[in-house]
């Protein structure tokens, strides 16, 4: 399965970053990519529950993304399936992906870890038919500390 | 790069290591070719490419809204917290 993880030590108490991922004040404060604006932001954070953004980049053009929640410890977990509704990546259309976003209370705050992971591509889709894992993992480790 | 090769540098035996390239090879993500008495690997050059595509367009994507969130939160405990942070008077 191809998966990004990302971590970042941030000098905010969890709660404070649960927030700011999930109410949609907070998510118009950081979701757009550039100086565009946010032009919509729902959430409704409970398992089942659905989110909803959209934003206008500063070349104009609007990308909507969506999904439900399927994990919510407050502060400290959040998963959820995610997929562009608008704009976004073409190549990806109607590719659903996960998402899951993890807090740890650390001496200066909050270290979080945010993993997105790729589920529907025809060679994931295989790979998760045949029972496999680890290889392909291992694989890409050293493909991508190989990067420049 | 043959079989043997590929399984030196893994702590499983060669069996465990055909049955990976078994599950990378229905997945279209290397090709299997016998030259004589060797059968040489090849990762599939296009199912990885856009692997990796995948992985560099999103680690931009989300490396710059990490970032914004993380000026964000920050500014926010700076607002919500300025009682509990004080120094105690010495």
């Amino acid at each position: 399965m191809t998966s990004l993880t990302l971590v970042r030590r941030i000098a905010a108490r969890p709660s404070i970053v649960f927030e700011a991922l999930t109410t949609p004040d907070g998510i118009a404060c950081w979701w757009g990519p550039d100086d565009g604006p946010v032009l919509l932001a729902e959430t409704d954070v409970r398992v089942g529950g659905r989110f909803r953004v959209r934003f206008r980049m500063l070349d104009g053009s609007e990308h909507e993304s969506t999904g439900e929640y399927t994990e919510v410890v407050k502060p400290t977990r959040l998963a959820m399936s995610w997929r562009w509704t608008h704009g976004g990546e073409p190549v990806e259309a109607g590719e659903v992906s996960r998402i899951e976003i993890d807090l740890r209370p650390i001496d200066i705050g909050t270290e979080l870890t945010f993993t997105h992971s790729r589920l529907q591509t025809d060679a994931s889709r295989n790979s998760h038919k045949e029972g496999w894992t680890g290889a392909f993992d291992k694989l890409e480790r050293r493909f991508t500390s190989d990067r420049p | 790069m043959s079989i043997g090769e590929l399984a030196r540098p893994f702590a499983i035996k060669l069996p465990a290591v055909m049955k990976h390239l078994d599950v990378l090879s229905a997945s279209g993500l290397i090709t299997r070719s016998k030259r004589g008495r060797v059968v040489a690997v090849r990762i599939a050059p296009e199912p990885m490419r856009e692997a990796m595509d995948w992985l560099r367009r999103y680690e931009r994507f989300w490396s710059a809204r990490l970032d914004r969130l993380t000026v964000f939160a920050e500014a926010e405990e700076a607002k919500a917290a300025p009682i509990e942070t004080q120094e105690p008077a010495a």
